[in-house]
């Protein structure tokens, strides 16, 4: 589904990581490892085509994501470390706006279904800046689960989760596994994901 | 296409809507600009209206230079850009969506005080109306060179003072033409000529500001 | 074609290459330069309305040229540098905008020293005048973007990018500027135009013309060569020029 060929990321002059290659087919779940500032972010941005790589190549269903951008965007879902929350809206109002930049139009109760899920059914008409970190980072799981994609890029979804979260989002990467879906993240905390899973190492550092 | 447009600038009013009192900021600044003019130079009718048409248009142009930082500010900081970036519609035409919205909450309320202002510099009322119609024509360039501009210099920490360096010699044209207007017509002459040219600049505005805008985002993206 | 290309414009290659260079333009440009200034000062005829203080537009008007071709370049090779990623493009107009800032800087002391017996002002808002203090305030933001922005590739990007909207609006402000000026012609006393220059005028102009493109060329060169360095400090092309020392 989306392939990666020797791809090379500098960042204010220091080599992250060159010559990486790898790919994720339909229904993997693949995890980015590596300590602090080995190039993690970097690399999930330069996957959705948000940092441009030194060099390299990101070829989604066999063509690059620069000329596939339609189709790449419409089945790609990438939450970074910031909440993408306004506090001046409400949280249905809050994922609405999130599902309008991708262009879909849900029911209230589709919406309500995936808030529920996530912990949040009673809080639609709470406005962004009542929540708590943890609350935040829920609206955005239940973005993920509305977008229809079908590679979900991850960076740390763990960050503010309390345990239940933390196990929400574990069952949700299972689920979307079984239904085909793949799924790219990297985290500090321990995922225990019942099924199988690759893993792309970072932070062999070297000079160009 | 035209629904991405229209859901993003409903966003926006809505956002801006709720914040009532940061969306009277810049008319308040406007007309508080304008006042210290009679102050510090002089009362007499005269000369009031001799640098009317240039100390409105100075201040409408400061006033909305001021404005700008909240065209992409907010989307910066809390991540939102990055999803406007990743959405599967032209980004050109979120950026259109987000300078519409920006130019319906500060260019289109200077206008509609304008006269007021022209009032205060006892502007005389046939000149009232090209104010009105240079304002129309110019403030949206404004907002659309602005946002060049600001999608530059979102990511710089304290970036007011270099936004302001670099989008200041991009509104001369602007500014030329549209004092020029007022200060043609309070000497009852035609003013068609400067509207033309505020039209066409526009017009060229509109083709390439958010082409640019959209590039610039990219590149502010890719830190 | 495209990897000749690659290879080519590759910071090594390039400063491996350009050293020769460096003394070929830099002499020509002394060489000429001095020649120029010999036919311009004392062999040129003297003004009939202005004497001998016409002389300053020798250095007044190449200056002047400059500083918009000097842009252009930075625009031209910003655009090379947006488009494929060719990062010597980005050094070259990088290296550029001090050496156009600093010919802005002296076409307007220049024309500032020649308004005074022209004048009887150092500064009258004469539209040429007032269009090259507008392009110097655009190199001073292009210079201010580059420097403020921590990450080299997004400062070259985006500065880049700016230089590009730039060129797009000199046009603009350079006809709005002429247009405001002609409306306001109190202002000024007598304007720039030169009609139809004697010949003995113009050869010495356009020999320090090419002397300060000469010079320009030896300038960037230099300026590129350290930038390439500076930017690949890390990188093993450099340490191993380093070692050799």
């Amino acid at each position: 589904m989306l392939e990666v060929q020797s791809l090379e990321c500098v960042r204010d002059d220091r080599l992250l990581f060159s010559d990486l290659s790898f790919s994720v087919a339909e229904a993997e779940v693949l995890q980015i490892e590596g300590s602090n500032g080995s190039g993690k972010t970097s690399l999930l941005r330069i996957l959705c085509g948000l940092r441009q790589a030194e060099a390299g190549k990101i070829l989604w269903h066999g063509e690059s994501i620069s000329s596939n951008r339609e189709d790449f965007y419409a089945n790609m879902v990438y939450i970074g470390h910031l909440p993408c929350i306004k506090g001046d809206l409400t949280v249905m109002e809050n994922v609405r706006s999130l599902l309008d930049t991708r262009s879909l139009t849900l029911t209230d109760a589709q919406i309500e279904v995936a808030l529920t899920k996530v912990g949040l059914q009673t809080y639609d008409d709470v406005p962004g800046k009542a929540l708590s970190s943890g609350q935040r980072r829920r609206i955005l799981l239940a973005f993920v689960e509305l977008s229809q994609a079908k590679l979900w890029v991850l960076d740390e979804p763990l960050t503010a989760l309390d345990v239940q979260g933390v196990a929400l989002m574990e069952s949700m990467i299972i689920e979307h596994r079984e239904a085909g879906g793949s799924v790219i993240f990297t985290t500090h905390h321990g995922m225990k994901l019942d099924c199988n899973m690759s893993s792309v190492q970072l932070g062999k550092k070297r000079t160009v | 296409m035209l629904k991405a447009y229209y859901h993003l600038l409903l966003r926006d009013l809505r956002l801006a809507l709720r914040n009532r009192h940061e969306l009277a900021n810049p008319l308040i600044f406007f007309v508080l600009v304008v006042t210290l003019f009679p102050l510090a130079v002089t009362p007499t009718p005269d000369v009031l209206q001799a640098m009317a048409p240039g100390v409105i248009w100075v201040s409408a142009l400061l006033a909305v230079l001021l404005s700008l930082d909240r065209l992409f500010k907010q989307d910066y900081d809390d991540g939102s850009l990055d999803q406007l970036m990743l959405s599967p519609n032209p980004l050109m035409i979120l950026v259109l969506a987000k300078v519409s919205a920006h130019w319906l909450l500060t260019g289109l309320p200077l206008v509609i005080i304008a006269p007021l202002l022209g009032l205060f510099m006892s502007l005389p009322t046939e000149a009232v109306s090209a104010l009105i119609y240079s304002l129309l024509l110019g403030t949206p360039v404004l907002s659309l060179v602005g946002a060049i501009g600001v999608s530059l210099t979102v990511a710089v920490n304290r970036g007011g003072v270099l936004l302001s360096l670099i989008i200041l010699p991009l509104y001369i044209p602007i500014l030329i033409f549209g004092a020029n207007a007022v200060d043609v017509a309070s000497d009852g002459l035609p003013v068609t000529g400067q509207l033309l040219f505020l039209g066409a600049v526009l017009a060229l505005a509109l083709s390439l500001a958010p082409l640019a805008t959209a590039v610039a985002l990219r590149i502010t993206a890719s830190r | 074609m495209w990897n000749w290309i690659q290879r080519f414009s590759s910071p090594k290659h390039f400063y491996s290459m350009s050293a020769p260079l460096i003394n070929v333009f830099a002499i020509s440009a002394l060489l000429i330069g001095i020649y120029g200034l010999y036919l311009g000062l004392f062999v040129a005829p003297t003004d009939y309305q202005q004497g001998e203080s016409y002389r300053i537009i020798f250095i007044h008007v190449p200056a002047a040229w400059m500083s918009l071709f000097i842009y252009m370049v930075m625009a031209i090779s910003s655009g090379i540098g947006i488009i494929w990623q060719i990062r010597l493009a980005d050094m070259v107009a990088a290296a550029s905008a001090p050496i156009g800032a600093s010919f802005a800087f002296l076409a307007l002391v220049t024309g500032a020293l020649w308004g005074k017996p022209m004048w009887g002002a150092y500064w009258v808002w004469d539209a040429r005048l007032t269009s090259e203090l507008i392009l110097l305030f655009l190199y001073l933001g292009y210079m201010a973007l580059q420097s403020a922005i921590d990450d080299q590739r997004s400062a070259d990007k985006a500065s880049g990018l700016l230089a590009i909207v730039g060129v797009v609006n000199i046009p603009i402000i350079h006809y709005s500027v002429e247009w405001w000026n002609t409306l306001h012609q109190g202002a000024t006393v007598a304007k720039f135009d030169k009609p139809s220059m004697h010949i003995d005028m113009l050869i010495p102009l356009m020999l320090m013309a090419l002397a300060f493109k000469l010079f320009y060329g030896a300038l960037v060169l230099v300026r590129t060569r350290n930038e390439a360095l500076y930017r690949d400090r890390n990188r093993r092309w450099v340490r191993e020029l380093i070692e050799k020392l």
